[in-house]
């Protein structure tokens, strides 16, 4: 720039509309996270399910192949909803690791550096602040998550053909909603640590800890008491339990225990019950809004003493 | 070739200052944290291009700017900020705004260009204005050089040019610096100085300026609105103040003085004898300096010293922390 140009000047060109600009968060902190070539390194490993996934899918279409390998079609695992669940869930456990690596700077890097109210000095408001930054997980686990999961089954609808893709149309709606709900979750969870911690390390221990905790504790009472109420208390089970819903594979009875007397005979015979489809949904519902009360709670651009 | 015959157009005439918006228009605005009042009930119209935001640490300077951004609902009363209700319009007032926070802020690992770009994108710029824009702003401010750079990598004074940087990227109509010149060292702090005075001048924005600094607000300011336990103590021009204040002798006698307070009195001028040979005169309109020699020379008194008394920023503040509360 010329330096007789130099002077203070207003601006008068167009503006981008309102609705659009929480995804300049994501657009910016895409750059950062793809900055390290360690992390982009994890997120290739990522996909590698998904090459077998479609490895998988590819060999029960090609007989010539199976020929080859000296396989049969009936030696594989069948391509059928619990297929499809077993990869979602393969995806979603890498998908926490994602949103563990990602997700507690986010937020906390902000309040530590005072830049929340440089955001909220200007038309954007703290709900399009925690949109921008939720979609920088959103849309980095999408992409490995639901998004590929669909592909996936699209490669299978179009190498079986137009009927089972109509008769299996439920398994591409458990996909997308399994997918969402989870990655939903960690961005909540993981948004919610980041805004009540201001330091990465302890944001991503929080993190861990608030994941496997309640699930080892929950393993715990469900081991003494001999049920499976407690999972209740487990995000993992919880959203084990509602995948499987999604997928049809759901079933209260997940084990049995049998008592049995010093002669080995069977006394007593304990059905492990899981806790309804329609209590998992919800204690994931009071999760979620547990985690906006506190982003709503955290998320400002000063703290006020009252 | 005959030259088109000129268009009439209509005449351009400019809307009297008093029939504009003001800058921010204050109706009776309280805030409160819990049930401790921060700002009681402030009022008044504030029009200058530059407004100096004084008062004791405690008064409500910050927690005013923060409550016209919106970061605080006002707990009764509202203001208007160049016609916009601060609750009602929240988001097109923002988009008039720049801010200069007091803290350190900024957004970790980035560049200054990339921080700077940033922010001018989410004031609603496109991508590849805010960017053109972010560059200018940093050369603007001095950083042109230093743009590239890491935001933790920068010293104090630069992290301050910065905060300037991103609050002018998107050219607004209003700017907030809350404690600008905060820990620059004086070569830093005049540079500060001098960005808020060309702003000013530039006429495509008004500033309102809060400091602890009288001598910062006496150099950019035009109006002052001091503030003392959450109430306005003085809003006044200081152009006018200094104009009223020319017309303020101090005067050393020496030889007869009654003579000539009498003539002065027939002049009409108010005056005060503070001792035996000195004088404190108001001037009326119409009465010169040189009246006063005519005066001394046809009553036989010597004016040994004669001189003007300004107010000075600081006395008006002074002023205005022992009297109390004098709205506008």
């Amino acid at each position: 720039m010329a330096v007789y140009e130099q002077t203070y000047k207003p601006y008068t060109g167009r503006l981008t509309p309102e609705w659009s600009r929480f995804l300049i968060i994501p657009r910016h902190a895409f750059r950062g996270v793809f900055n390290s070539k360690l992390f982009t390194a994890f997120y290739v490993i990522c996909f590698l399910p998904l090459l077998v996934e479609a490895i998988l899918i590819y060999l029960h279409h090609n007989i010539t192949a199976l020929a080859i390998m000296n396989l049969n079609a009936r030696q594989l695992i069948p391509i059928d909803g619990s297929f499809f669940q077993y990869f979602v869930n393969i995806q979603g456990g890498f998908a926490f690791f994602v949103a563990l690596l990602v997700g507690p700077p986010l937020v906390s890097r902000d309040l530590r550096n005072n830049a929340l109210p440089l955001y909220l000095c200007r038309p954007f408001s703290r709900t399009e602040y925690v949109m921008g930054k939720m979609s920088v997980l959103l849309i980095l686990l999408s992409w490995m998550t639901w998004i590929p999961q669909l592909l996936m089954f699209l490669f299978q609808s179009y190498l079986e053909g137009f009927t089972w893709f109509r008769s299996n149309l439920w398994i591409a709606s458990g996909i997308v909603i399994a997918g969402l709900v989870w990655i939903l979750l960690l961005a909540l969870l993981s948004q919610t640590v980041s805004a009540l911690l201001k330091w990465r390390v302890v944001a991503s221990a929080a993190m861990l800890g608030l994941v496997f905790i309640p699930s080892v504790f929950a393993g715990i009472v469900n081991f003494i008491f001999q049920t499976r109420w407690a999972n209740i208390l487990s995000l993992f089970a919880l959203m084990g339990n509602v995948t499987a819903g999604l997928f049809g594979t759901f079933d209260r009875v997940s084990g049995r225990v049998q008592i049995t007397d010093f002669n080995d005979n069977v006394v007593r015979e304990i059905l492990l019950v899981e806790p309804p489809l329609w209590a998992c949904w919800a204690a994931l519902f009071i999760f979620c809004a547990v985690c906006l009360a506190i982003l709503h709670w955290k998320v400002k651009a000063y703290e006020v003493v009252r | 070739m005959a030259l088109p015959a000129p268009v009439p157009q209509e005449p351009i005439i400019a809307q009297p200052a008093h029939l504009e918006p003001p800058v921010i228009d204050l109706h009776g605005l309280s805030v409160s944290f819990g049930h401790r009042p921060i700002l009681k009930n402030l009022r008044g119209d504030l029009r200058g291009k530059a407004i100096g935001l004084l008062g004791p640490n405690g008064a409500g300077k910050t927690t005013l700017i923060h409550t016209l951004l919106g970061f605080h609902q006002p707990s009764a009363g509202t203001a208007h900020i160049f016609g916009h209700d601060i609750s009602e319009h929240a988001k097109q007032i923002r988009a008039l705004i720049g801010y200069m926070p007091e803290r350190d802020s900024f957004i970790a690992k980035m560049s200054a260009v990339h921080f700077v770009r940033l922010m001018g994108e989410l004031s609603g710029l496109p991508a590849e204005a805010a960017l053109e824009r972010a560059h200018e702003a940093l050369f603007y401010v001095g950083l042109g050089e230093a743009r590239y750079r890491r935001l933790e990598t920068y010293s104090l004074g630069m992290k301050q040019l910065a905060k300037l940087a991103q609050a002018i990227v998107h050219g607004p109509k209003l700017i907030f610096l809350d404690e600008p010149t905060n820990g620059l060292d004086p070569p830093a702090r005049l540079r500060m100085i001098k960005l808020i005075r060309e702003i000013r001048d530039s006429g495509h924005a008004n500033i309102l300026l809060s400091s602890h600094l009288l001598v910062d607000v006496e150099e950019c300011c035009d109006e002052i609105l001091i503030l003392r336990d959450g109430q306005i103590a003085v809003y006044c021009n200081l152009e006018e103040e200094r104009k009223s204040n020319r017309k303020f002798l101090m005067l050393e006698t020496r030889g007869d003085q009654t003579k000539f307070v009498k003539a002065l009195e027939k002049l009409g001028c108010e005056y005060a004898v503070s001792s035996a040979n000195r004088l404190k005169i108001v001037l009326q309109e119409g009465v010169e300096v040189r009246d006063l020699y005519r005066i001394a020379e046809e009553e036989q008194v010597q004016l040994r010293r004669l001189s003007y008394k300004r107010d000075s920023l600081e006395d008006i503040f002074l002023k205005a922390m022992e009297n109390g509360y004098g709205g506008l």
